[in-house]
């Protein structure tokens, strides 16, 4: 019998050799985004049919801007890891599996910072 | 070490079809559909950070029938992921598997989806813009 424990045992196993790193990273990011989604939508629906004016300054503010950024940061994260496993389950040949996710992962990245950085540009310059 | 012949579960076409299994199915679509979503959220970003004009042409696409067609879906979408999501993590405690928990569960999920995404729409036309 091994004196280890069910999750010590895991650890740096799968084909990745990551053992549940990578299933974990989705239920944090997934606990996150419960909050952050509903204020997000909540306030988008405050925004339906605003002038220019109102929605800068809204991103504007000190925390708003904080939580978009943190709401996108753990989204696309999210999204990065979710689409990874519909790849995983779905591609089997070799090559073609490492070019989707690195697709993915620049994909996200790239939409991700694109995001953030108007973010910032909007809090900073209005 | 990897185990070889290990069980694995099989393919969806031998389960008997059930609300359970098309919310299993929809969440991997919305998760899918929402990545796609996230390119609006982008352009709508990048559109006030890139001035007045910018800005003035989104608003006008997405208040258009298209638009709000899509926008509607998008946020039927997150809602019925959410919900779901909810529930995953519900089920990752180990908690709420029994047939008669999850029939309940499958119930609170659809209509908790419609009915948020329901709400949703109602205050932010009704009430504060159209
Ligand atoms: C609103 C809060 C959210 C919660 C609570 C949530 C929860 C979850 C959970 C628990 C999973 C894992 C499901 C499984 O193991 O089968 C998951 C998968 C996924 N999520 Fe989310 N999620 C949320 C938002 C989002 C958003 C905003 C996106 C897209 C930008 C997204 C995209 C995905 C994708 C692509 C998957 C993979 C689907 C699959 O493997 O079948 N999620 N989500």
């Amino acid at each position: 019998m091994s004196m280890r424990t069910p999750l010590g045992r895991v650890r740096g196993l799968g084909s990745a050799r990551n053992g549940t790193h990578h299933w974990w990273l989705q239920r944090v990011t997934a606990v996150a985004l419960v909050p952050l989604t509903v204020w997000f939508v909540a306030s988008i629906v405050g925004l339906v049919g605003a002038d220019y004016e109102t929605v800068t300054l809204w991103v504007a503010q000190p925390l708003v801007a904080v939580l978009l950024i943190l709401f996108l940061l753990t989204g696309f994260y999210h999204l990065k890891l979710g689409l990874q496993v519909v790849v995983e389950d779905y591609v089997h040949h070799e090559g073609a599996k490492v070019a989707t996710q690195m697709l993915i992962t620049f994909g996200c990245f790239l939409v991700g910072a694109l995001s953030i950085f108007a973010v910032l540009k909007i809090a900073f310059t209005s | 070490m990897a185990q070889p012949n290990r069980p694995l579960s099989p393919h969806l076409q031998v389960y008997k079809w059930g609300l359970h299994m098309a919310l299993s199915i929809l969440h991997r679509a919305t998760g899918v559909a929402l990545g796609a979503g996230t390119l609006l959220l982008a352009w709508w970003l990048m559109a006030i950070a890139s001035g007045p004009e910018a800005y003035a042409q989104v608003r006008d696409c997405m208040t258009g029938w298209l638009g709000r067609l899509v926008l509607f879906g998008f946020t039927w979408a997150l809602m019925l992921h959410l919900c779901n999501g909810v529930r995953h993590l519900v089920w990752d405690t180990g908690c709420g598997f029994e047939l008669s928990t999850v029939r309940v569960s499958n119930q609170l999920v659809l209509w908790g989806s419609v009915i948020l995404t329901l709400v949703a729409w109602g205050v932010g036309y009704g009430l504060i813009g159209g």
